[in-house]
């Protein structure tokens, strides 16, 4: 019993330093670009160059919109295939996994031919064009992530049972999508947000081979050319996602009323009984 | 004039037909259960009257309109499931509330009606509460509020009860009765559980393998059961294989005892038939009245407190009686040969 919970104490100790000892390198590597003492040189440099702040942004606009294309489409999609057609679901699901299966770069290369410039749909000519592509790609990189999420939250939500309840009083599709189902999804919703968030903010493939200025980019650009900059971005980065994954646990356990701000039954842990 | 009307209707799914050739007209104000084994097709019916599955043949109608075609939502229908469905993301109140909003009411109603509606399901204190943060029962007394708001036709309940423990299902079935009472609402009630349909309808309707098989009051479903698969469903009943005498005089013989029946055998002298008797009606106690009487060997004898349930062989057959506890009634020995007593008005000779 002592023995074996010090064995696996040991094993959690090691994973964890196998994660913890190259951030912790990494960290400590970008305090010293100044010879001889500690400092944050490394970071003053990195936010004084203005393609930090423009990749930052342009990956952040990207992202968002790649989120709310990919929820548009996983949301109804997922929704109407539960409630109408749940024999293509295994189809659906497969679809969705493809993402996983395929390489990006084949992906992104199979876009350059289907919108290239000699192409039906000439995406790739101007810069606009060239944008769209790439979120959607963003987009069709988090398919899998978004869709298991979503569809966990409708598994847990019954939505075939609710949407029956509000038919039976009276509320047509969209109510019954926009004030039923949509606010109970929404945990599952902002985390696949999160998560299409973190793949696609410092993604490099797509955003290379389509040669938009992201941060994904930027990142390789500057490991390339610099020394201790890289392992700054490397830091910053690693915070950034890390407070993605904080926040999508903090709206994934969310409760309804505990935004309200009611001290006593939404808080008091007592008053949840669960029911079968 | 009936006020739901369900006329020829079935429903198939592909080659398999769940429901055939359902006819029931329900009266203004009237309390229907739907009693069932599961997967008999109750849950079916209640969703084409709700208006989720459309008939493949056959004509529902409400208040003399025609609804078989008509969208769930306008039919002004009021449903309660068995996992209470309350919207997880609304409070008590907004959830009763909800389909007065949908309806365009002003806020002073809603505000008017919700209370209304708590006050009847005596949950005012919980308005503010979440679904999560209630009991099954409680969550089910709001379904039926919420139901019950907008002021529906019909109101449909599906197992409403299943999902809680044995207490509460005895209370809150007498409360739906009352509040159906004082509200005069017509309802159709799913249940599988025959002391639930017995105990709050106003008539039943026994379904077996997607047809009723009998629609009648709880008395005469449980007294007069018309088919054998009634029979064995509502209640517990003695199935007795006896054989033909004499048709025309209504005499049959059971192991070498000959009864008289009431009524006039369809079958031939020799054939076998079968009877129901139901473990109340006889008494084996000296000067118990009955005009018919069978002698046999008790091969058990269960004290259960209030009741005592013997059974005796008599020819081929085993017969279960029931009769009341009293301190002068020492239950009959193993063994023992004793005289069961009872009318024959009380055999009831069974149709498959
Ligand atoms: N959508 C469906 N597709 C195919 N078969 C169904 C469907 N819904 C119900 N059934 C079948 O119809 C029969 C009756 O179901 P149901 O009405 O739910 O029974 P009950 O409510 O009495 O238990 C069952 O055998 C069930 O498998
Ligand atoms: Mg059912």
């Amino acid at each position: 019993m002592k023995i074996s919970r010090i064995v696996s104490l040991v094993i959690v100790l090691i994973a964890a330093s196998y994660f913890l000892v190259p951030l912790y390198a990494t960290f400590q590597f970008s305090l010293q670009m100044l010879r001889g003492q500690w400092s944050f040189q490394a970071y003053r440099s990195v936010f004084a160059d203005p393609n930090f702040l423009s990749t930052l942004s342009y990956s952040a606009v990207t992202s968002l919109v790649a989120i709310l294309i990919s929820t548009l489409i996983v949301v109804p999609t997922t929704y109407w295939v539960r409630l109408k057609m749940p024999r293509v679901k295994p189809v659906v699901e497969f679809i969705t996994l493809l993402p996983l299966i395929i390489p990006p770069i084949v992906i992104v290369f199979g876009y350059l031919r289907l919108y290239g410039s000699d192409s039906l749909l000439p995406l790739t000519v101007s810069s606009a064009g060239t944008n769209l592509m790439l979120v959607i790609g963003y987009a069709t990189l988090s398919l899998p992530y978004v869709f298991r999420s979503v569809d966990n939250g409708m598994q847990t939500l019954d939505i075939r049972t609710l949407t029956e309840a509000a038919e039976s009083l009276g509320a047509n599709r969209s109510t019954i999508i926009f004030r039923v189902i949509l606010p109970n999804l929404r945990a599952a919703i902002v985390s696949g947000a999160f998560l299409t968030f973190s793949i696609s903010f410092g993604e490099f493939v797509f955003a290379s081979l389509l040669n938009r200025p992201a941060f994904g980019p930027y990142l390789v650009q500057i490991g390339q050319d610099r020394a201790y900059e890289p392992a700054a971005l490397a830091v910053l980065s690693f915070a950034l996602t890390w407070a993605c994954m904080v926040l999508m646990q903090i709206f994934a356990n969310a409760k309804p009323g505990a935004s309200r701000r009611r001290r006593g039954a939404a808080f008091n842990p007592l008053a949840r009984r669960k029911t079968a | 004039m009936s006020f739901l009307t369900i006329a020829k209707a079935s429903k198939s799914y592909g080659a398999t037909t769940v429901v055939r050739d359902f006819d029931l007209a329900v009266g203004k104000g009237e309390f229907i259960s739907f009693l069932g084994p599961s997967g008999c097709g109750k849950t079916t019916v209640l969703r084409m009257i709700a208006g989720f599955e459309t008939p493949s043949a056959g004509h529902i109608s409400i208040d003399s309109r025609d609804v078989t075609l008509t969208a769930p939502n306008r039919r002004r229908i009021g449903m309660v499931f068995q996992a209470y469905a309350l919207f997880p993301n609304m409070t008590v109140a907004e959830n009763v509330a909800f389909g007065l909003k949908v309806a365009g009411a002003d806020r002073a109603t809603i505000e008017a009606r919700v209370k209304d509606m708590l006050a009847l399901i005596h949950l005012e204190h919980l308005a503010e509460r979440y679904p999560y943060q209630m009991s099954g029962g409680q969550q089910q007394r709001v379904a039926l509020a919420r139901a019950l708001a907008p002021k529906p036709q019909v109101l449909l309940l599906d197992e409403p009860l299943s999902a809680l423990d044995a207490k509460i299902r005895v209370s809150l079935r007498e409360e739906i009765r009352a509040i159906q009472k004082q509200l005069g609402i017509t309802t159709v009630f799913v249940t599988h559980d025959q002391e639930e349909a017995l105990s709050i309808s106003d008539r039943i309707v026994v379904m077996n393998g997607g047809r009723a098989d009998q629609i009648g009051t709880p008395f005469e479903i449980y007294n007069r059961p018309a088919t054998r698969f009634v029979a064995s469903f509502v209640g517990t009943l003695n199935l007795i294989d006896v054989t033909v005498a004499d048709p025309a005089a209504g005499t049959v013989k059971i192991g070498e005892q000959i009864v008289t029946l009431k009524e006039v055998l369809a079958a031939s002298s020799g054939e076998t038939v079968t009877l129901a008797l139901r473990p109340e009606s006889g008494s084996i106690l000296d000067g118990a009245r009955g005009d018919t009487a069978l002698t046999g060997e008790v091969v058990s004898s269960n004290f259960l407190g209030s009741v005592v349930r013997t059974r005796m062989r008599v020819g081929e057959s085993l017969i279960s009686f029931d009769m009341f506890n009293s301190p002068g009634f020492a239950p009959p020995a193993l063994g023992e040969r004793v005289t069961l007593r009872f009318s024959a008005a009380d055999l009831l000779v069974l149709r498959d």
